[in-house]
């Protein structure tokens, strides 16, 4: 397969009609010339799809050797690494004069050629053009991976095939002048006014570009609804979709809203926004850049069907008798309808609010964020610009993710507090002692941790944000950012005589994500039935992609149930990082399974053996004994006793392991904890819904010990 | 020699300390064969186009031209493979080259030249069944 021969450096240097600015099967403009090359590239996609890749994800997978590396380099105290500054490696490509040269400099990604370009005139941190909505460039700043020998040959293959791609897009960019805006300089700070206060996009203006009948209409336009008419055209190639969006921005995903967006120094503008991957790679935070979507007017007649997508435009309800949804005008207040073949709703959730800010909302609401979208995110950033102390109210994922990246950014010149009502971050989520455990690491990022209080007075003083706690303590702050929990957005329920579970909350669905005929609903605002693990509804990532794209399926043809579990993830810092599936609740009894080398094991046994408090702990030389708490031997635990108990707890190493949520002593959850790359494991355990007598036997299966 | 203790409100909450040696003995848990979930390429031969490793390229704007293109190839009996396939490579660059950012973006998310890339796909959240598969057998036969 090695194409290190002469014929090779012409793909480098491909003839002048040869040259787009394209994709890597564009560069083939002559079939018959590189024929060897299509199968090489065929056989690559194909190999690459054996390892069934999700493209959505921004986990990262920890175990990659370049983690460590990522993580040292972007965690260093120092800050954030700056991706403009690894502009500079693009410069060596151009004086390659050997195609092993350019392999050897590795993954130059075209539209990097642009930002040298730029970036030579000036030396702020550029913006990409804007012609150009997910410019993805390379960071590869540095002393990363040599190719390892097994995939060395690969590594040329795609390095000679960028390269030339990279050529293409040079020449186009640079000799044809492609793009006119790149000399326009943005200065975030002096935006700040103006992104915090533009008005909603409406796209289209009028309601006289709908049409009025739609074959795929989709309500909502997040993460479900993208994965829904992704699952659409795949089982129906020429599909007519319209997404309806209230926010203006096209199909974006959140999860790296409070992470790694804020690594950045500086923030892009809101349509081209992007975000540093854990391999390094910038991503867009866009699925899909803008071009991909067509024009609502081009939709009716197109043969090939498409996607489109409204911003700013809202359902006020459906009628699933006619199956027609209908939309309200903004300008005359109006509704006017739309028939469809299938609806989905996918109309997410929105942030909770504390009746305590509610009550002086007037006065507070410049300065208090109910975190959610990029518009939030807008606001957040540049408020922080100005302040000096923030605010974070809430312990649980979104407020603990938050306070972290905010602490890491900006200690010690700003000060970062976060309260909430439990013992500890994430307290709702994680037992007791790990709950703790996390907290001691959240304060290690540099926030000022308060647990254990309510905020019970919100008041405005001097331009700031006056909270009294219920310990009796105040805390002022410049920006408050309220992080308790999220509501379904059911609204289109009642108008629409559709079902909501009123404890749950969310539309009622069954297991294949019907709420009527030919009507959908998938992600945040969908309470559907699991077959494993009854009625329920989630609000993670995952589960939106997971339920919008068996949506879809569905409502093209499919008739599946929902079986494919979902998961989820959360990182707080370099320590702690972890991966969950099930019913993860702290109510729920668990038993965890931590690692222990085995000379801190032996340490520790001989000191326990010597704690009067020995009663609630057993040494156990044979792993079958059943481990359910109640056959433990335990004097009844006085709370002092327990206090101890947490205290020596807390010395405990909680680093890597495994905990299982357990309800009638069958596993329904599992949280993977700092362990990477088993959640299929974990999955497989779930569908057994099998009691197990050790879970310590079924730990091993996980091999917590490996890499 | 592991540990254990409990904590938490009724000592719901029990914890254990396992060292690797405790771990090298043989689990006494057996897990069944997952369902091994598809590819790109299904058991009877044909395309699957769900399959998340083509991105957007076969749902996108130039969707229909790129499986044209790409049927065509996989059903190619000529030799060299898909040298048969001209008219529908040519239609679909026609296509691609009205989407330059799209289509560009999708070879920077494709051919990332990170060589370590494909087998991270299978890491990140989702893994193929296939390698659960491996995994699991890989444990099954340390028992």
């Amino acid at each position: 397969m090695a194409i290190l021969n002469s014929r090779s450096v012409e793909i480098v240097r491909p003839s002048a009609d040869c040259l787009r600015p394209a994709p890597w099967l564009q560069l083939i403009v002559r079939v018959n010339c590189f024929q060897k090359e299509i199968a090489m590239l065929f056989r690559a996609i194909r190999s690459a799809a054996r390892a069934d890749r999700l493209c959505w994800s921004t986990r990262p997978p920890h175990s990659h050797p370049g983690w460590q590396r990522f993580y040292a380099a972007t965690y260093k105290k120092k800050g954030p690494a700056d991706p403009v500054n690894s502009s500079r490696k693009t410069s060596d490509l151009f004086r390659a004069k050997t195609s092993q040269d350019i392999t050897s400099i590795a993954s130059p990604i075209s539209l990097k050629i642009v930002q040298v370009r730029s970036s030579s005139s000036q030396n702020t941190s550029h913006a990409k053009p804007p012609s150009v909505p997910s410019a993805t460039f390379s960071s590869n700043s540095s002393n990363e991976k040599p190719p390892e020998k097994s995939n060395l040959l690969r590594n040329i293959i795609y390095g000679l095939v960028i390269a030339a791609a990279s050529l293409g897009g040079v020449y186009y960019f640079d000799v044809l002048g492609g793009n006119k805006d790149d000399s326009k300089k943005r200065k975030p700070k002096s935006e700040a006014e103006t992104r915090k206060s533009r008005p909603i996009i409406r796209n289209p203006i009028s309601r006289d570009a709908f049409p009025e009948k739609m074959q795929y209409v989709l309500i909502g336009g997040g993460t479900a609804s993208f994965a829904a008419f992704r699952a659409i055209k795949s089982k129906d190639p020429t599909a007519k979709v319209l997404v309806i969006s209230a926010e203006d921005s096209i199909p974006y995903m959140r999860p790296p809203l409070s992470k790694e967006i804020w690594q950045q120094k500086d923030l892009p503008p809101a349509d081209i926004l992007s975000f540093r991957q854990w391999n390094g790679q910038e991503r867009s935070l866009f699925y899909e850049p803008a071009d991909f979507y067509m024009n609502i007017n081009e939709l009716g007649s197109s043969e090939n069907g498409g996607v489109a997508v409204a911003t700013g435009w809202r359902v006020s309800r459906i009628e699933p008798l006619t199956s027609t949804v209908f939309l309200k005008d903004p300008t005359t207040d109006e509704e006017f309808p739309i028939e469809y073949n299938k609806c989905l709703i996918a109309t997410g959730s929105m942030p909770k609010n504390l009746p305590v800010f509610e009550k002086v909302w007037d006065a507070v609401s410049s300065q208090t964020i109910l975190y959610r979208n990029i518009r939030d995110l807008e606001n957040l950033w540049y408020q922080i610009q100005n302040a000096k102390s923030i605010a974070i109210v809430g312990g649980g994922f979104l407020g603990s993710e938050l306070a972290c990246s905010l602490g890491r950014k900006y200690m010690p010149d700003k000060k970062v507090f976060q309260m909430f009502k439990e013992p500890g971050n994430m307290g709702r989520v994680l037992p007791e002692y790990l709950s703790k455990w996390t907290t001691n690491k959240v304060i290690e990022e540099g926030v000022t941790v308060i647990p254990d209080v309510e905020v019970q007075v919100v008041q405005k003083v001097n331009n700031q944000v006056l909270m009294k706690l219920s310990d009796d303590s105040i805390v002022n702050a410049d920006v408050v950012v309220v992080a308790v929990g999220s509501e379904p957005c059911t609204q289109l329920a009642e108008p629409s005589y559709l079902e909501v579970e009123p404890n749950i909350g969310g539309f009622l669905v069954n297991a294949e994500l019907e709420a009527r005929s030919n009507l959908y609903v998938a992600g945040d605002a969908a309470c559907f039935y699991d077959p494993i693990l009854g009625r329920r509804r989630v609000e993670h990532h995952d589960h939106a992609v997971v339920s919008g794209r068996l949506a879809g399926e569905n409502m093209a043809g499919s008739m599946k149930p929902y079986k494919h579990q979902s998961m989820f993830w959360s990182d707080l810092g370099p320590d702690v990082g972890y991966e969950a599936i099930g019913i993860i609740d702290a109510d729920l009894p668990t038993v965890s399974v931590f690692t222990k080398d085995s000379e801190s094991g032996k340490k520790q046994l001989e000191e326990r053996s010597d704690e009067k408090k020995s009663d609630n702990i057993q040494k156990e030389t044979v792993p079958e004994v059943l481990s359910s708490p109640s056959e433990i031997s335990s004097i009844s635990v006085s709370e002092k006793e327990e206090k101890t108990e947490m205290k020596s707890n807390s010395d405990q190493d909680y680093s890597k392991g495994i905990i299982f949520y357990l309800k009638d002593d069958t596993v329904v959850g599992i949280v993977l904890w700092n362990v990477f790359n088993r959640m299929h494991i974990a999955r497989q355990v779930l569908t057994q819904r099998k009691k197990y007598a050790d879970l310590n036997e079924l730990a091993k299966l996980f091999n917590l010990h490996e890499e | 020699m592991s540990i254990r203790s409990s904590s938490g409100p009724n000592d719901k909450d029990l914890v254990i300390f396992a060292t690797k040696e405790d771990h090298a003995v043989p689990s006494t848990v057996t897990l069944p064969e997952p369902e091994p979930s598809p590819g790109l390429i299904l058991s009877n031969g044909d395309i699957n186009w769900n399959c998340p490793c083509l991105g957007g390229m076969a749902t996108g704007p130039c969707g229909v031209q790129f499986r044209e293109a790409f049927s065509c190839f996989h059903y190619s009996e000529a030799e060299p493979k898909g040298s048969d396939c001209y008219e529908a490579f040519s239609t679909m660059q026609e296509c691609m080259t009205k989407y330059p950012t799209l289509y560009n973006r999708e070879n920077n998310d494709d051919d990332e030249s990170d060589p370590m890339k494909f087998e991270n796909m299978e890491e990140a959240g989702r893994s193929s069944e296939q390698s659960a598969n491996e995994n699991l057998e890989k444990s099954v036969a340390k028992n």
